[in-house]
């Protein structure tokens, strides 16, 4: 299978509480954060991989390339993917002030009639924006079935077998490629991906692969494409346009430490009336 | 004046609660620019949750009756027809559902998505919204300049709408389709049933975390105090992950976000990600052995304790009080 992943950079997600608004409020910025992969691209990155080889062999079935959407230096995170396993790379040059969701899915879609993959594999969320959109939006322009939030995947007589994680459960579709997927957090568990070549006693680890000094060195030499927006006729701008922003709201008052069980049952009585 | 269309979610051919948080949306709307809303109920049952909506002020509720389980590949064709070039906004709940099929629609509509909002404001007809980003800890205004807005809204920060009364006439929608629903097929929802109130509509939430080690503890020293609490009970993605409780009590920036009245964390140690779903609750216990954790910068009350010995002594404590009334 050809598999497409697109894959955005972001500020480190776990330093997010240090992210600033400009005093004037127009502008939010990662000052001293590293980028990072977006977790989710990563956990695609991890997925596609999955799907495209022998678990126990090492032997690959199909090309994975990843595409992102940024500045000129997303060249340097493109590594990353690269280094996991995936053979090629495009970049569409932008600044991410003149994207949005409708841009990204836009771009994708001219990428994606390009290079004609059977599936297109993504993150459910950029944790950034957490907009959760562009995977919808793309499958919907392509025209193409989608599967959303996908905790397991499992291949099938040329179909494949999602398992979505819904508010209630968890919903299980069949859609025939080609497709867009949209992964949630455990498709990296160990069965979360099963290709039906990779014999079922293989277990993978938790979580996605790191890059061994071999894959460093390999994505080294591998190709990254690089184009415009205008390359890809997704030039118009974006039309979910920000104002401001503002930090929230510091909770009120300091954490107080009761010394027992009584002292805290009586303070959410009395005191917070929360009981 | 903006005209709103809200889309009703469905679930076992009944409404589902949520749906409400959109309609308190679309009234604000409507009442900010002089329009009105109406509500689309879709799927199988359709017309007799429409019933269910009749009473909540819409000018019209719409029905489209589709069998056979949910998918956004046949939903969406329909909710694009009846939007395009009637309303300005097309909202829904930011629920599993409402981000599943609301950008689809909006794609069809070349609309842009202003999704999981906080805040809607009307300023001279037009329409900002305030989104969290980065886990909670940026809000961001934003415009959609498309010829249709398409919205989610987060259910915690839209209260449910309460009935108006009177009576909203109902009008049969025709059903549109689209060839990418042959290519995709249901085949099941499944769900653990429970008696406990549902995650996002619970005054009180008790979570666990990886500290209680396993489903069996779960179930015998955090389940007896959720239920004398009356409680709802969330969980860590490290405790959904292990695979001690279902993976739809996660609360956080991926899982459920919840802001009840009072919120106990056990064993949990409030990363980013887990405060992201969790942070907008009144009150906030934790109850950990470590007094540094990060759950310390959110909560208003922290005992400092082993959980397995704390845990039975408080809900002793709890059933207690209870009993003295
Ligand atoms: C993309 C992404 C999305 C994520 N989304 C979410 C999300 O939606 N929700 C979420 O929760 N996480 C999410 N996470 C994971 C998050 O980063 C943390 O890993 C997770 O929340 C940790 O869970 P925990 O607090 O249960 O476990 P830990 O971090 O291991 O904390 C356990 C805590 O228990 C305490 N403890 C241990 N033993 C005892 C005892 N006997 N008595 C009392 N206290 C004890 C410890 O002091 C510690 O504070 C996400 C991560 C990523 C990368
Ligand atoms: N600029 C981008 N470049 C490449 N992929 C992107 C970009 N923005 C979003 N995506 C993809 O779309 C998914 C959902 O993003 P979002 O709708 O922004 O939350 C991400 O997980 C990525 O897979």
């Amino acid at each position: 299978m050809k598999i497409l992943v697109p894959v955005k950079r972001v500020a480190d997600p776990d330093n997010a509480n240090k992210m600033k608004v400009s005093p004037d409020g127009s502008r939010v910025t990662s000052d001293g954060l590293e980028w990072k992969l977006n977790p989710f691209d990563e956990y695609a990155v991890e997925a596609a991989l999955r799907l495209n080889e022998n678990g126990a062999t090492g032997e690959r079935l199909g090309e994975v390339i990843v595409v992102s959407i940024g500045a000129e230096d997303v060249q340097t995170t493109l590594r990353q993917p690269l280094a996991m396993g995936a053979d090629r790379a495009i970049l569409v040059k932008a600044d991410d002030a003149e994207i949005d969701s409708l841009v990204v899915a836009k771009a994708l879609k001219a990428l994606v009639e390009a290079e004609k993959p059977d599936l297109v594999l993504m993150g459910k969320q950029a944790v950034d924006g957490d907009s959760n959109t562009a995977g919808q939006m793309l499958a919907e322009l392509l025209g193409w079935p989608m599967a959303t939030f996908a905790m397991s995947i499992h291949g099938e007589d040329g179909a494949l077998r999602v398992g979505r994680e819904v508010d209630t459960g968890v919903l299980t579709v069949k859609v025939t490629p080609p497709a867009v997927v949209t992964v949630d957090l455990r498709i990296v568990s160990p069965n979360g991906v099963k290709n039906g070549v990779t014999p079922d006693s293989h277990v993978y680890n938790e979580g996605a692969r790191y890059a061994s000094l071999k894959g460093i060195m390999a994505a080294k030499k591998k190709a990254i494409d690089v184009k415009s927006l205008a390359d890809v006729g997704a030039a118009d701008g974006a039309v979910v346009k920000y104002t401001k922003f503002e930090l929230p709201p510091a909770r009120s008052g300091q954490v107080k430490y009761v010394a027992d069980v009584a002292e805290l049952v009586n303070k959410l009585k009395t005191e917070a009336k929360a009981i | 004046m903006t005209d709103v269309l809200v889309v009703a979610e469905l679930l076992d051919g009944g409404l589902r609660k949520n749906t409400l948080s959109a309609v308190r949306f679309a009234r604000q709307v409507a009442e900010g620019t002089g329009g009105a809303f109406d509500v689309l109920a879709i799927g199988e049952g359709a017309a007799a949750a429409a019933s269910a909506l009749e009473g909540y002020g819409a000018r019209k509720v719409l029905v489209a009756e589709i069998e056979g389980g949910y998918l956004a590949e046949k939903y969406a064709p329909t909710i694009a027809d009846a939007a395009r070039g009637t309303y300005g906004v097309v909202a829904a709940t930011a629920s599993t559902y409402g981000k599943d099929l609301l950008p689809r629609v909006a794609a069809r509509l070349d609309a842009g998505v202003a999704s999981d909002i906080a805040a809607v404001s009307v300023e001279g007809g037009t329409l900002s919204y305030k989104r969290p980003m980065y886990a909670g800890n940026v809000f961001g205004w934003c415009a959609v300049r498309s010829d249709v807005q398409v919205v989610t809204v987060r259910q915690t920060e839209f209260e449910a709408a309460e009935p108006t009364g009177g009576s909203s006439p109902t009008e049969t929608v025709s059903i549109s389709s689209d060839p990418a629903a042959d290519r995709i097929e249901f085949i099941s929802l499944e769900s653990v049933k429970s008696e406990r109130p549902e995650l996002t509509e619970a005054q009180i939430v008790v979570s666990g975390g990886r500290a209680l080690k396993s489903a069996e503890n779960f179930h015998t020293v955090l389940e007896p105090l959720v239920d004398a609490l009356g409680a709802a009970m969330g969980a860590s993605r490290a405790a959904c992950d292990a695979g001690y409780v279902p993976n739809d009590l996660q609360v956080g920036q991926t899982g459920k976000v919840v802001a009840p009245k009072l919120y106990v964390a056990v064993g949990i140690s409030g990363a980013i990600q887990h405060l992201a779903g969790m942070k907008g609750s009144k009150v906030i216990v934790a109850i950990n052995k470590d007094k540094e954790a990060p759950i310390a910068q959110v909560a208003d009350y922290f005992l400092v304790a082993d959980l397995f010995a704390a845990v039975p002594e408080l809900t002793a404590e709890i059933n207690r009080v209870k009993a003295l009334g």
